[in-house]
């Protein structure tokens, strides 16, 4: 009965031990959730990264038919004035030179930035230094308008305001590069705004703490500490304008006039890579040349947003190198 | 001795909040002066008033007087930017422009408008070396004043606060942020620059108020509990409190 009683007693501690071993050993409920969800973090961000590659390949694949199907020069592409991808010239070649819409894209984009830039730092300022409470709201209000308006709307104004004010004031029809920079000022505007204040906000108060008490007005603050080491984040916020500027297709095809040519002033008609993109896909078939030229003209918009970011990348560690230690 | 600051009955209040119920006090020409008190006591937001930093914040008040030379220092007709280039001031945590350290020191002199190359470089070098700093940052004078330590870069604040030759230098806490030997380092640059400048410190280091200062004051929820020589107060202080503080009983 004895001998009975302790085996019972240690089968039941055999019996005990198995449970909490089998408890460690398998997968409590929690780390099952967790690696349930680092499945689906991993097959997010694998589609994602698929859907990227796909896209890099289209476009690359379709823009270097150009050169290698139909055999056109690289060269000949980039420097190249003419613009008729359908027709030959006079020595067989066919005419598919982009620089006109290069220079276009270029001229509207930098034209833009350089006006909108001094506004927006403008109402940064205001917004961050000046008055933070009572600017901040009114023209935060603005900014956040200013980007709910949908491109198509922009342009329509533009087609319907600017241009015949461009056309009285200058002469000509009223498209070009000027009612295109235009457009773009303000769409380009609350990016280059918001970023800025960002990058102004992000400027320790004890930095202005510190020169006012040095007997620094507060512009003099504002100018000398403030803007200064705001000055990686402003160009940033720069060149996101210019990148939104460069790739912003409705609004300046329906100011610009779409006439690839060089544009001799800033009130010919014009065009630029994205208007010439939406303009003429639909008149194109696949495999042609006309709509390989086409993609080679998006593979320039794809290599120049490679640029911008970049760029971006590029000032963002120089500012770390020059403001912090 | 003549009075360089002398305060009558401030008050200060954020919001409805009172801060400061009515305090005396005068600052002698070439003395340290102490404020001492446990935290939330008020003596920061004090020794902000008397170069008008609390203006800065919002819905701050300030009643009473506070004369600077006789110059009532919240009339209307006071030049702030003047007043803060007369009274300088040091932060608790080292706070130097991400610049080079040469174009901090220089930065006070360039607001006032001094272009000689030559006249700055020699202010530049003499503050740096009233603050103690010159041999560790005069052959890298071009460096971002970041890169150097959190004491150094502190001594370097001095050495800019210096450069613009204030009559006042008012030092909130300027040492609680540093290791032992830098604040034996700042406390050193206090001892040596003392005859030329008047100085009001706030300090949470008793031994320090004891070490450097001339005169003590003890604040104490928003109003003045004692001031004297720094040396009859830590002997013999009049008021208990003062005693008990003192003897770390509080605080």
């Amino acid at each position: 009965m004895e001998m009975q009683g302790e085996k019972n007693i240690s089968k039941h501690l055999v019996r005990k031990q198995d449970s909490i071993q089998s408890k460690f050993i398998k997968p409590s409920k929690a780390t099952r959730e967790d690696q349930l969800g680092k499945l689906i973090c991993y097959l997010s961000i694998g589609m994602i990264v698929a859907l990227v590659v796909c896209i890099l390949y289209f476009i690359t694949s379709r823009g270097l038919a150009t050169f290698i199907q139909n055999h056109v020069g690289i060269w000949q592409f980039i420097s190249g004035s003419s613009w008729n991808p359908g027709m030959v010239d006079g020595s067989g070649n066919p005419q598919v030179g982009a620089l006109p819409m290069i220079v276009t894209s270029f001229g509207v984009t930098l034209l833009a930035a350089l006006l909108a830039t001094p506004f927006a730092i403008a109402m940064a300022v205001f917004m961050t230094e000046i008055a933070p409470q009572r600017g901040t709201k009114a023209l935060q209000a603005v900014t956040e308008l200013l980007v709910g308006i949908p491109s198509v709307v922009y342009g329509f104004i533009g087609l319907s305001v600017i241009v015949p004010a461009v056309r009285h004031l200058f002469g000509g029809t009223g498209f070009g590069i000027l009612s295109g920079t235009l457009v773009l000022f303000v769409m380009i505007l609350p990016t280059v705004t918001s970023l800025s204040v960002d990058s102004l906000r992000a400027v320790p108060i004890h930095y202005r703490q510190a020169s006012l008490a040095l007997g620094a007005t507060r512009w003099q603050t504002i100018r000398k500490v403030v803007l200064k080491t705001a000055t990686p984040g402003v160009l940033t916020a720069i060149v996101f304008g210019m990148a939104r500027a460069f790739g912003e297709a409705l609004a300046v095809q329906m100011v610009i006039g779409n006439a690839v040519l060089m544009p001799h002033s800033l009130v010919s008609p014009a065009s630029t890579l994205t208007s010439q993109l939406t303009t003429q896909i639909g008149n194109t078939v696949m495999g042609t040349l006309p709509n390989n030229a086409l993609w080679s003209l998006a593979l320039v918009l794809l290599l120049m947003s490679l640029f911008f970011n970049l760029t971006v990348r590029f000032i963002g560690n120089w500012g770390k190198r020059k403001y912090e230690s | 001795m003549t009075n360089v600051i002398t305060t009558d009955n401030v008050r200060i209040s954020y919001g409805d909040h009172e801060a400061l119920h009515g305090i005396n006090l005068n600052f002698q020409e070439n003395q340290i002066t102490a404020l001492i008190g446990p935290s939330g006591c008020g003596k920061s937001t004090y020794l902000r008033s008397l170069n008008r930093m609390n203006d800065l914040i919002p819905n701050t008040t300030v009643t009473g007087e506070i004369r600077f030379r006789n110059n009532d220092i919240y009339s209307n007709s006071t030049d702030v930017v003047d007043l803060r280039k007369k009274i300088g001031m040091l932060f608790q945590q080292p706070n130097p422009f991400p610049l080079s350290v040469y174009e901090n020191v220089a930065y006070g002199l360039k607001l006032s408008g001094v272009v000689n190359k030559r006249m700055l470089d020699e202010r530049v070098e003499i503050s740096l070396k009233q603050a103690a700093i010159w041999d560790e940052v005069k052959d890298s004078l071009n460096k971002n004043a970041l890169s150097f330590s959190g004491g150094q870069q502190q001594r370097i604040c001095m050495a800019r606060v210096l450069a613009v030759q204030p009559e006042v230098i008012l030092m909130d806490e300027p040492t609680s942020a540093l290791d032992p030997i830098s604040s034996a380092k700042i406390e050193e640059t206090l001892m040596s620059i003392h005859d030329q400048f008047t100085i009001i410190i706030v300090t949470h280091n008793m031994q320090q108020a004891a070490r450097i200062s001339d005169k003590t004051a003890f604040l104490l929820n928003g109003d003045l509990v004692e001031f004297d020589q720094t040396e009859k107060m830590f002997i013999n202080p009049k008021m208990d409190a003062t005693s008990d503080y003192l003897n770390g009983k509080f605080g």
